[in-house]
């Protein structure tokens, strides 16, 4: 199934381009510099959509492959191989939506080498894009490796005061699972002759005992980067210290590749062992939901609440895939984008209070509702959305998952339903905290008096995500529309191969 | 001697020729020209690359020859002259502004270069002796040439009298394997070995020694105390021909040697370079993170990347693989040659004429200050980790491919970890580079950005591309000579 017109390519290397270019423009053109990346990220928006429109949500299979042979010695071929399915096109269609939109979101927040921090930013998003198009594991891991660097250097330069500290732990804590990842993959590749995807999951016939062990190699580097408890400790450190953009990108993107390896990856290259372990992530998920929701709400500082609320959330996340049911894994990847959204959201927002106020602790703020109605209806919507209030859209990708856990078999209990409802609540506690020490109360501290609302750029940066919020709360079928068949099919061969094992 | 021969050590003995002139005509150079000498080198070396390419491809026997024109033998052999081609583009402005230009570094620098490419096709013990005598001694005097520094003093001292003893083991050993099989001859000793014929207690413990003088060379623990202190102390541009030049004739010598003249123990040998690979990369990398000096962290960078080309030099006793490893081998070591030369270019660049200049620190602010070495540096130390799309990562795919291959699945998990620990000090420059403030003293000059800016494409070409140079090193290594 050959496309003749490499939709994916264009997608895939349009920043690239767009990255080459922007190192040619002059320094000192801020305002140029920063249009041209926008009108990139825009263009690679664009070509995205028309990714979609060539897509065929009815076809279970993966589209638009392109595929030409890229290395060959000897007995083994590499190639260059991408393709798209319903488990990759909403992620697809998140990054090139949120790379724009964190565009946009820098004009005044980065002042310093912009021409730098644009490059890197667009080299991040061929190098996301890559790893949600790449059916070949070397090409993706190559992908998956490639997408540290740039992000090392975007907290290394343009983040907080401990921006070393956190750039060298997020670039060693995730290369640590990624080598890992890497033998099993040379492994893989040794036996089968072929580092292509398909093919390997055509040709089956892994022995149990090797899956298990396969499974954790390729766990170990997605499980750091979604990240999974108890291996989460880095994600505190490079969201604080990140800059907004950065931010955004991180929570909104880089956790969901390792979400996807998991659906990508993991599930169907090892069924049986995702079978036999499915109790044991379901496990570390519940445990990583209510300790996320427990942490949040221990802090003071607004962005660490948010990353930490990611650990909750992304819990949920790996709850649904691993109930491996339909609605478990549907849930789970429109858990993602819906993450994406809503964390991405409020990353932003945080970073438009810190740029006015230089600070993010919770106790310098209150009574913000009276001089930033607009910032605050905003904020209000947001943080709504991601406690999983009804009409939002966080409401339906829990709702999906808690569903799809409860009636799992390979979870095989209803108490991890159960217990991951409670951390719906947690999420309430901390997010409704937030919300009441930042807007309400007295307007007490003279520096919050003279706040400006947000401007016209930054209800821009907002506005799509709020309209995704509602539509997915809404209307959530053109989503799962989107993915139903392909998440059928993988779903179909857990059912063969627990009737196999039984 | 037979014309196969002849055509065989030609580069070799060109560069020998060439270097005997060059010592007269330096004699007219007047001083201050001393570019000329410069010039007249390279285009020697060029020569011999032309040599090499006269050559017809594919696998010679040449029998009773003590030499052997082999695809690894030309592979071995390109990248050595490149290394050579190169360390001359490094010196020339170096020399000159640290004060210690003289005809000499160049004549000896090419003698010492055909003391390696002898080494990559030596197929006789004798012949293998000859070459690293003819390699190490010049090696020892540029070691010593910032005279009257203490430090380099120090390192030539040190290189010379450990580089003797470690000379005297291979002499044991080869008189040890001569008693055992009565002949020096590579393939000759395995043959006699594997008919019976041989002594083989004897022959394991000459084969021992052997290894542990190689071992010195290629600077792998545990004989690898000298590299720190040489490599700290002898002029930086020497450094950056040593560690290419050194540690690959090193290599294609100890390959050779290995699993021509002693496959009969090779469940010996084996055993003994899974060890010394394990050793050698956590050490290497272990000792390197608490180097403040950017020389002594890349000498313990060189040490650790032994232990990985080591791995292929294991996976090279299981029958049936030597070939792949040996394309592993020269694959790898093409890739330490190419980001080693530039990152040690970026050292020169960087390192102050009146000396200092080589501490990690000191690199502080060059991101701001000089874009393009700061990104140059930055390709060099990924590509020494391994992270895509660079060079460096395909090597280590290769090599931990070949290793998985040969069921060493330990030993490629301390590879992969210890390529972890290696992450982190190699970073630590990209930090300095970019994330500090600093204004460091910068040096730009011709040659030197050349050899910079040429290595930083190739890493990144050979990164992406691997294609092609994959192809060639896997016929070098299928072509490799075999009895």
């Amino acid at each position: 199934m050959q496309s003749s017109f490499p939709i994916l390519t264009l997608v895939t290397f349009t920043p690239l381009v767009g990255a080459a270019i922007v190192l040619l423009l002059p320094r000192e053109r801020l305002n140029l510099i920063r249009w041209f990346a926008l009108a990139v990220s825009l263009v690679t928006f664009g070509l995205s959509l028309v990714m979609l429109g060539m897509f065929d949500p009815s076809n279970p299979d993966l589209q638009l492959v392109e595929r030409v042979t890229w290395i060959q010695v000897g007995s083994w071929t590499i190639d260059y191989h991408l393709g798209v399915d319903g488990l990759s096109v909403l992620l697809v269609l998140l990054t090139t939506l949120l790379v724009p939109i964190s565009i946009l979101s820098t004009w005044t927040a980065v002042e310093e080498r912009v021409k730098d921090f644009m490059a890197f930013f667009l080299l991040l998003a061929m190098g996301m894009l890559g790893v949600f198009l790449a059916l070949d594991l070397f090409l993706f891991y190559v992908f998956w490796e490639f997408t540290l660097v740039p992000m090392y250097f975007l907290i290394g330069i343009w983040g907080g005061t401990r921006r070393m500290y956190a750039a060298i732990k997020f670039f060693l804590y995730t290369m640590a699972g990624s080598i890992l990842m890497l033998l099993a993959i040379i492994w893989l590749g040794l036996q089968a002759g072929t580092f292509s995807l398909p093919e390997l999951i055509a040709r089956g016939s892994i022995p149990a005992a090797m899956q298990f062990w396969l499974f954790l190699a390729f766990a170990a580097a997605f499980a750091i980067k979604v990240p999974m408890w108890p291996l989460h400790s880095w994600l505190p450190d490079a969201h604080v210290e990140a800059p907004t953009a950065g931010s955004v990108i991180l929570a909104g993107v880089l956790l969901k590749m390792g979400t996807y390896g998991f659906v990508r990856f993991n599930l169907p290259l090892f069924p049986q062992a995702s079978l036999q372990l499915a109790p044991w992530i379901g496990a570390l998920a519940v445990i990583g939901i209510l300790y996320g929701a427990a942490v949040s709400y221990a802090q003071r500082d607004v962005k660490k609440l948010v990353a930490y609320s990611s650990v909750s959330h992304l819990g949920f996340v790996m709850l649904g895939l691993f109930a491996l049911n339909p609605q478990g894994i549907a849930g789970g990847i429109l858990q993602m984008v819906n993450h994406g959204i809503s964390t991405g959201a409020l990353f932003l927002l945080v970073g438009m209070i810190y740029e006015r106020r230089h600070t993010r602790e919770m106790d310098a703020f209150g009574g913000l509702w009276k001089v930033m109605p607009i910032y605050g209806a905003l904020t209000l919507i947001v943080a709504l959305s991601s406690m999983g209030l009804p009409g939002l859209n966080g409401f339906v990708g829990e709702f999906t998952i808690l569903l799809g856990a409860f009636g799992s078999q390979a979870l095989g209990s209803p108490w991890f339903a159960g217990l991951a409802a409670l951390g719906v609540i947690l999420a309430a506690v901390y997010i409704l905290f937030m919300f009441e020490k930042l807007f309400l109360g007295p307007l007490d501290k003279d520096e919050n008096k003279r706040l400006a609302d947000i401007n016209w750029r930054e209800i821009a940066v907002l506005v799509p995500l709020v309209i995704l919020i509602f539509w997915i709360g809404l209307y959530p079928s053109p989503f799962f529309g989107l993915m139903e068949s392909s998440v059928d099919k993988l779903a179909a061969t857990f059912a063969a191969t627990a009737v196999a094992v039984r | 001697m037979a014309p196969g021969e002849l055509a065989a050590i030609l580069p070799a003995a060109l560069l020998a020729a060439w270097a005997c002139a060059l010592l007269i005509v330096d004699l007219f150079v007047p001083v201050g020209r001393r570019g000329i000498t410069a010039g007249l080198t390279a285009v020697a070396i060029v020569m011999a690359m032309a040599a090499l390419g006269l050559q017809a491809g594919g696998q010679t026997a040449l029998p009773g020859s003590m030499v052997v024109a082999d695809g690894t033998g030309a592979f071995f052999q390109i990248i050595l002259l490149l290394g050579g081609l190169f360390g001359v583009a490094l010196a020339f402005d170096y020399i000159r502004r640290t004060d210690i230009e003289r005809g000499e570094y160049y004549i000896l620098l090419l003698f010492s270069l055909s003391g390696m490419l002898l080494l990559a096709i030596a197929s006789d013990l004798v012949m293998v002796f000859l070459g690293l005598e003819l390699l190490s001694i010049p090696l020892y005097v540029l070691a010593g040439f910032a005279l009257p520094k203490a430090d380099s003093e120090e390192a030539a001292l040190k290189y010379f009298l450990l580089g003797a003893f470690s000379s005297s083991f291979i002499v044991f050993g080869i008189a040890l394997t001569y008693g055992a099989t009565g002949t020096t001859q590579l393939y000759a000793v395995a043959q006699q070995a594997l008919t019976g014929q041989a002594n083989l207690p004897l022959l394991v413990v000459g084969a021992f020694m052997v290894l542990v003088s190689l071992a010195f060379k290629v600077a792998v623990v545990p004989f690898h105390m000298w590299t720190p202190d040489v490599y700290q102390g002898a002029p930086t541009s020497v450094v950056a021909f040593m560690a290419v030049g050194s540690k690959v004739a090193g290599f294609a010598v100890l390959l050779r040697v290995l699993t021509a003249a002693f496959p009969a123990v090779s469940p010996y040998w084996s055993q003994v370079a899974v060890w010394i690979s394990a050793v050698t990369m956590i050490w290497g990398n272990v000792a390197a993170v608490g180097q403040a000096n950017l020389k002594r962290m890349l000498a313990y960078s060189a040490i650790a990347h032994a232990g990985y080309v080591f791995m292929a030099v294991s996976a090279a006793a299981v029958p049936g693989l030597t070939s792949q490893a040996y394309s592993a081998a020269l694959f790898y070591l093409l890739a330490y040659s190419l980001t080693s030369l530039g990152a040690w270019g970026v050292v020169v660049a960087v390192e102050r004429s009146q000396g200092g200049g080589t501490d990690v620190e000191d690199f502080a602010g060059l991101g701001s200050r000089r874009p393009l070495l700061a990104a140059a540096m930055t390709v060099f130390m990924l590509s020494l980790t391994g992270v895509p799309p660079t060079f460096g990562f395909v090597a280590k795919f290769v090599l931990f491919q070949t290793a998985l291959e040969a069921d060493l699945v330990g030993l490629a998990l301390i590879g992969v970890l210890t390529t972890l620990v290696s992450a982190y000090y190699y970073l630590r420059v990209v930090v300095n580079m970019y994330m500090r403030t600093g204004l460091p003293e910068v040096r730009a000059e011709r040659w030197l950005n050349l050899t910079i800016g040429a290595m930083a494409i190739a890493v990144i070409v050979l990164g992406l591309l691997p294609q092609p140079m994959l192809q060639v090193a896997y016929r070098a290594g299928l072509a490799s000579f075999a009895p």
